[in-house]
């Protein structure tokens, strides 16, 4: 990972826009962006975003890019498309966001315990063991991140909410052992372990390493 | 003889023993009332959702969707395919959209979906439930079959974001999306049409790893509803309505508020209106009871006029 960052750094030195266009998904908008602030009053948690989109744009043709990469704002971003809709240049910044987010991860500059970045690994990981998502298993991952302690302890505080959901028939410890999924989870994994080897090929990567091989 | 036919992508919160098990109940007898057959794909697969970009590429993400898309089109050709929850529907319309824009990408899906015997090909139509409704049946039919109207029950409908925005339902707009209100009042309910926080976003999944910020947004939802004297909240997500329903309880004890509002889907709302039962309409699946619908429910079917 950090080899990534290294190769990067030296391909790109100092334009940092260049890299973004060339390595982020849809970062070949960013380019487009007239800093006219929409998508921050836009944003759904734009109160908590240490920097909005708009300045995240702003930054990256400014070359921060240490800035921009160990950022936390990009994994605020709710999926809303809220910002997206409402840009008057149509960028798709809600993409360009988890792009970025994205790349941050792969070239290891993400945040250490970065909540969002946590969940969407856990959320991959347990949606393409099977093919389908299994909702306790995926809890009690997301609850235990951080260890047992802590695990118990989020578990004890949301059980209300658990026993509540179990009587609705919505959480069932059943789902601990019988799981959901594709008939063709072999033939699944298959598909993904190649899609992961394209992107490595078309982006100049060495193939991450998954696990899919089953 | 079923008048019209889909290929059904279900998705994963909406399967048995899952958080949205109830929603998917509600839409097979809604369907049945109004003559839809809905056929589930063969061995669909998650789409991914919009969560998981740090775990995957992008075209991971497209080959997840592709995989549905072909297994529909070997199995079901012809048929539209119909979701029914917005990430999944969403996810669906996003990879036709860049499909359709690049060859490579459309190539490299291609390549890689061979490696489980399919192959995309494009002419795909993926659409939400909704759409469904009011575009294929649309609101006159739709109040054929309703044996009990909803009287008396005033209900926000929250449209939320991913079933609005970026794509949405045609003609609607994104910050006012009527259609959710027009579903309502069709099934003899009281619409708000003030509602304020009708397209304001739950959290989504960051309900799960930033859940105090989430439910900052849960309490304003819920709030609002109470300000209109909503009895009920109606959404066509499964996310917005697990969300603004069960974070709630949590909501009450960090900050001493006494929220109690149900939140239900489009579909249960209609399928009660059908005479659909309890079971039938899936309100035995809420931790916050929707009362109102729930007796009208229980009560006996009129004759139909």
């Amino acid at each position: 990972m950090g080899d990534l960052n290294q190769q990067m750094l030296d391909k790109y030195s100092n334009n940092f826009l260049r890299e973004v266009e060339e390595k982020v998904d849809d970062g070949d908008w960013v380019k487009m962006c007239m800093q006219c602030g929409v998508c921050a009053g836009s944003c759904t948690f734009g109160p908590d975003w240490e920097h909005t989109p708009q300045k995240i744009f702003m930054m990256i043709r400014a070359g921060k890019r240490e800035a921009v990469l160990n950022s936390h704002s990009m994994w605020l971003c709710t999926s809303c498309y809220n910002c997206m809709v409402r840009c008057p240049r149509k960028l798709p910044i809600t993409h360009i966001m988890h792009g970025l987010a994205s790349y941050a991860h792969r070239l290891g500059l993400a945040p250490k315990d970065q909540p969002t970045r946590d969940f969407s690994l856990i959320f991959w990981e347990n949606s393409t063991k099977t093919g389908r998502v299994n909702e306790l298993r995926m809890t009690i991952s997301v609850y235990f991140r951080e260890g047992f302690v802590s695990g118990i302890k989020k578990m004890w505080t949301l059980r209300n909410i658990g026993r509540g959901l179990f009587f609705a028939k919505r959480l069932n410890p059943m789902e601990l052992f019988v799981s959901h999924g594709c008939k063709d989870k072999d033939g699944l994994r298959r598909a993904l372990k190649k899609a992961d080897e394209i992107e490595a090929r078309r982006r100049g990567y060495a193939v991450q390493p998954r696990g899919y091989s089953s | 003889m079923a008048k019209r036919e889909y290929a059904f992508y279900p998705g994963c919160s909406s399967q048995l023993r899952g958080s949205a098990a109830n929603y998917l109940v509600s839409v097979e007898s809604m369907c049945e009332k109004l003559d839809v057959k809905m056929t589930q794909i063969p061995d669909w697969n998650c789409c991914g959702a919009s969560i998981s970009y740090a775990g995957s590429s992008e075209l991971a993400r497209h080959v997840l969707s592709a995989r549905n898309f072909a297994l529909s089109d070997k199995h079901l050709p012809g048929q539209d395919i119909v979701a029914t929850c917005a990430a999944c529907w969403l996810g669906g319309r996003e990879t036709i959209e860049k499909l359709d824009a690049s060859s490579q990408l459309l190539a490299d899906t291609n390549e890689a979906l061979k490696e489980a015997g399919l192959e995309y090909k494009p002419g795909t139509e993926i659409r939400h439930m909704v759409e469904v409704l009011v575009e294929d049946l649309g609101y006159e039919e739709l109040g054929k079959p309703v044996v009990k109207p909803l009287e008396g029950v005033k209900v926000a409908g929250y449209v939320g974001c991913q079933t609005n925005r970026p794509f949405g339902i045609a003609g609607e707009s994104f910050e006012n999306p009527m259609y959710l209100d027009k579903l309502i009042d069709t099934v003899g309910g009281e619409s708000i049409a003030k509602y304020e926080e009708k397209v304001t976003c739950c959290g989504g999944s960051l309900a799960f790893c930033e859940p105090e910020k989430a439910e900052k947004q849960i309490k304003t939802i819920v709030e609002s509803a109470y300000d209109h004297g909503a009895d009920v909240i109606c959404t066509p997500c499964p996310l917005c309505q697990a969300n603004v329903e069960v974070y709630q309880s949590e909501i009450n004890r960090k900050q001493g508020t006494k929220l109690n509002m149900p939140v239900v889907y489009y579909s249960q709302l209609l399928s009660v209106a059908y005479g659909g039962t309890l079971k039938e309409a899936g309100l035995d699946g809420h931790i916050i009871q929707p009362k109102k619908l729930q007796e009208i429910a229980v009560k006996v079917v009129p004759t139909k006029r």
